[in-house]
């Protein structure tokens, strides 16, 4: 065991777990809203450690869509992960073993991966370690208090809490793009398609599920044509949007 | 509820976890091609607005309340705010616009 790289971890995760305290709890509201229990939320924040796939698939269950579904947008939403592990693996020494690589697979977030990218040269799976054991136990809590109080507040509080997972999702997306016309028009456009998709007569049939794969597939796809990224740090800096 | 809940999260948890495991434990190559790495780009952007637009108006007791939340959230996000602070401006929006919904109408 590295026991120098793993309390580096757990110091630079400490500002990450600070982050995710926010933003689960906000989950945990969201979870009781969508007619859970606060052992599921929890039990969903410990074995998935990602937001817009939390949220998404919150929405999937609050909508009873299928397994398929669930499947589907799971894979869409966080493919985003394959690319970090991918770079990730760029900075394992090779004889790194596999229980190491599974292990550090389960803590592939963007906040977690973004440090692990900006160290220099190789890195110790005890970094990431040090960085999952504060920063995931945030996550957890977080959900866990958010559920709790989920439970508790008035139904006008609730209602005024719904829309705050809505406000992170633009706090995240809205900055990049005032300063990347390439984003903005990813953004707007995928605004514009989903809302045709709700009002478009045989387009309300598809499920939100799918509205948003589709969506996100196909925004996705004409921008990589239409503008593909340049170089490769623009690319690392800018995907580290949330969870 | 038609659907188990236990097994919807393990769909979830199963998927989300090998997508992070198997390049990490197969890939002994960075990833190069342009296009790939263009369209993952863009994912994030995408799905998050999609994921936002429509669903905001119908989440909160009004589409009125709803739409004021939504416009106030934009305008903290143009502004830079953090994640937090954008998310209770918006609830706030919602908060005073339901207080005064409740007064006048």
């Amino acid at each position: 065991m590295n026991t120098e790289s793993f309390k580096k971890g757990l110091k630079d995760g400490i500002p990450v777990a600070l982050g995710y305290f926010a933003v689960s709890f906000t989950f945990g509201i969201a979870s009781i809203l969508g007619g859970l229990t606060t052992w599921q939320a929890v039990l969903i924040s410990i074995t998935n450690v990602t937001s817009a796939g939390q949220f998404a698939g919150l929405s999937i269950i609050a909508a009873g869509g299928s397994y398929l579904e669930m499947a589907l947008t799971q894979l869409i939403i966080n493919l985003r992960y394959s690319l970090m592990s991918f770079s990730l693996a760029q900075k394992l020494e090779p004889q790194v073993s596999w229980y190491h690589r599974c292990l550090m697979s389960y803590g592939v977030t963007d906040e977690i991966f973004g440090l692990s990218a900006s160290k220099e040269g190789k890195i110790s799976p005890f970094y990431n370690y040090g960085c999952m054991c504060i920063a995931i136990p945030g996550w957890v809590t977080g959900t866990l208090i958010g559920a709790i109080s989920g439970n508790i507040l008035p139904g006008i509080i609730m209602s005024a809490l719904s829309v705050a997972i809505y406000g992170m999702f633009l706090a995240i997306i809205i900055p990049p793009a005032k300063k990347n016309r390439a984003i903005l028009a990813v953004v707007v456009l995928a605004m514009i398609i989903s809302g045709l998709f709700r009002i478009i007569p045989l387009l309300t049939k598809i499920s939100s599920g799918f509205v948003i794969i589709i969506v996100t597939l196909l925004v996705s796809c004409a921008a990589a044509l239409l503008h593909p990224i340049e170089d490769e740090n623009q690319s690392k800096e800018n995907t580290e949007v949330e969870v | 509820m038609k659907y188990n809940i236990y097994l919807y999260i393990l769909v979830m948890a199963g998927v989300t976890y090998l997508i992070r495991m198997l390049p990490l434990l197969l890939s002994k190559k960075e990833l190069t091609n342009r296009f790939v790495k263009s369209f993952l780009y863009y994912v994030p952007y995408a799905c998050l607005a999609a994921m936002t637009f429509p669903a905001i108006l119908s989440s909160t007791a009004s589409v009125l309340s709803a739409t004021i939340g939504f416009i106030v959230a934009l305008i903290a996000a143009y502004r830079e705010k953090s994640l937090l602070t954008v998310a209770l401006f918006a609830c706030l929006a919602v908060f005073i616009t339901e207080q005064c919904m409740t007064l006048f109408v």
